[in-house]
């Protein structure tokens, strides 16, 4: 399907950071992104930034949140990159999906053979409210908010079909908001670090009913950020590169009333599709993960869409252990959306940051045993925009 | 034929008369609701209007608990997918119901007059869904 492709590294990640998640008052989202890039650089010394980085593109959601937009060109002046490139990716919570993407675009067309890929958001200033209103841009305008459906009203949609097609419960859809809280407490960047119960989950105040608190990720600020280069000269900045192997992105109707299905993410679908035929894997072969889990059904209708069970079996999936650190496919290592953190720009990028520190051997308490390939699943809105990205360590 | 424009500002034009109207392709023959300025199946810019019986089943719902701020007057509120005749699907809110009566596959008929509204938002002409009556 892609000639010369198949299998072979189509880029490589020679280092990333990322910026404390939370709460963090007082930093602008440019602030954010320059402490998350401060640990990229850093960490690879034989980077010369100013000299090697050729073009940076950077996810950002948002205008409203710091009456900011333009980001692409405030994030390359405070990262010390002025006069380069720099473009900002719009693809709501997928935004630094696409700038991941864009990036590979970048490097295969020879364009700039060194790029800085990431996202940003600092949402925690804005009242709850406020951020719902924000996020809801995400969807259809004219028929979806003007009828006040919100976000978590469109994947509780999703959720009453899933429930009433498959015989998915609350009490599954609780066990993903257990799990990756569980994980969250072993990143020490996460948003909350502290386990919850499923009881304390399945009692929590309901936000669009069947979803209720703890269905829901997190209003966080972060950032996050790539180095990637030709695979050919990554071994100039690393010992220790990971490689993409397979990309693939997709869009979908906006509006989610739209779709053919309401259990399944076609856009994710067909990135998933994409990425695995790039890469020449098939779901099996996946050792970790991080999916798009911004409400805990998303997981569950992730773990059907990425193949790593049935349509349907999700549910079940997310209560036997198989996607927990210590199961045979660890999901959201990083703590997710759910605890990490869901800083809508910077997600994508985060999911790579946790790949790359997954398959360097670098993730120290939640580190996954040989783990070489790895896939991250990064969702815009209700699932209008989707990429799909596969991954592999250097050691084979 | 009809010299109105093919929009969404025209088909909630409609909506203020109590009409629920969606554009037909005249090439391809396929419908649009809502109505689009250029088919997406044959990249046609010729259609006409076509009136959709406002009588549909319930595909999905939630009740919205935590509301944008333009819509926490009406919170809790019941919103739901509609699937209408031809495979047509509309979004709205559920309305002139307690919220534990809802289920996939009920009945329910299209309603202009009565919806609920806030008066910071929306001011726009509205539709909404309310429970057949029993025939």
């Amino acid at each position: 399907v892609f000639a010369g492709l198949d299998g072979k590294p189509l880029v490589s990640i020679v280092s990333a950071g990322l910026s404390k998640f939370g709460k963090n008052e007082g930093l602008y989202a440019r602030e954010l992104f320059a402490e998350a890039v401060k640990e990229a650089f850093d960490h690879c010394p034989r980077l010369e930034p100013k000299r090697d980085i050729k073009a940076m593109f950077v996810g950002h959601m948002g205008e409203a949140y710091e009456h900011q937009g333009h980001t692409g060109a405030a994030t390359a002046d405070w990262a010390g990159l002025l006069n380069i490139p720099a473009t900002r990716t719009e693809a709501a919570c997928a935004s630094s999906g696409a700038a991941l993407r864009s990036g590979v675009y970048a490097v295969l067309s020879g364009l700039a053979d060194i790029v800085l890929v990431g996202g940003v958001e600092k949402m925690t200033h804005r009242t709850t409210a406020e951020v719902t209103e924000y996020l809801a841009m995400a969807s259809d305008y004219p028929f979806e908010q003007w009828n006040g459906i919100t976000f978590p009203g469109l994947y509780a949609l999703m959720a009453t079909v899933h429930m009433h097609q498959y015989g998915t419960t609350e009490a599954q859809m609780s066990q993903v908001a257990v799990k990756n809280h569980y994980h969250g407490t072993l990143n020490p960047k996460a948003h909350i670090q502290k386990e919850i119960t499923l009881e304390k989950a399945l009692t929590s105040r309901i936000v669009a009913t069947p979803l209720k608190l703890y269905d829901c990720s997190l209003i966080t600020d972060g950032a996050s950020c790539l180095v990637l280069t030709k695979p050919e000269l990554a071994n100039r900045f690393t010992d220790q590169p990971v490689h993409i192997i397979g990309s693939g992105q997709a869009s979908d109707t906006i509006g989610l009333y739209e779709r053919q299905s309401l259990t399944s993410l076609q856009a994710a679908k067909i990135a998933a599709k994409t990425a695995y035929d790039m890469a020449q894997v098939t779901p099996d072969a996946i050792d970790v993960a991080e999916v798009h889990d911004c409400f805990t059904i998303a997981e569950i209708i992730a773990y059907e869409d990425l193949g790593f069970c049935q349509a349907g079996k999700g549910g079940t999936l997310a209560e036997n252990g198989t996607t927990r650190l210590s199961g045979r496919l660890p999901v959201n290592t990083s703590g997710g959306l759910k605890a990490k953190g869901h800083p809508v720009g910077a997600t994508g990028t985060a999911q790579a940051y946790e790949m790359y520190l997954q398959l360097t051997g670098q993730a120290d308490k939640r580190q996954v045993k040989n783990a070489k390939t790895g896939l991250t699943h990064n969702v815009g809105g209700s699932g209008a925009t989707a990429t799909v990205h596969i991954y592999r360590s250097n050691q084979q | 034929m009809s010299e109105t424009p093919f929009t969404i500002e025209q088909f909630y034009k409609f909506i203020a008369q109590g009409k629920l109207m969606a554009g037909k392709c005249q090439k391809c023959g396929k419908i649009h609701l809502p109505p689009r300025t250029l088919c997406d199946k044959c990249y046609s810019q010729e259609f006409t209007w076509t009136e959709i019986q406002g009588k549909g089943k319930l595909l999905t719902y939630s009740i919205i608990h935590i509301a944008p701020q333009q819509f926490q007057d009406l919170a809790p509120y019941a919103v739901g997918i509609i699937q209408l005749e031809n495979g047509l699907k509309l979004p709205g809110m559920i309305t002139t119901l307690a919220p534990g009566q809802l289920h996939i596959g009920m009945p329910l008929t299209i309603d202009f007059g009565t919806c609920n509204t806030t008066q910071t938002w929306p001011q726009w002409p509205r539709y909404c869904f309310k429970p057949s009556k029993p025939t």
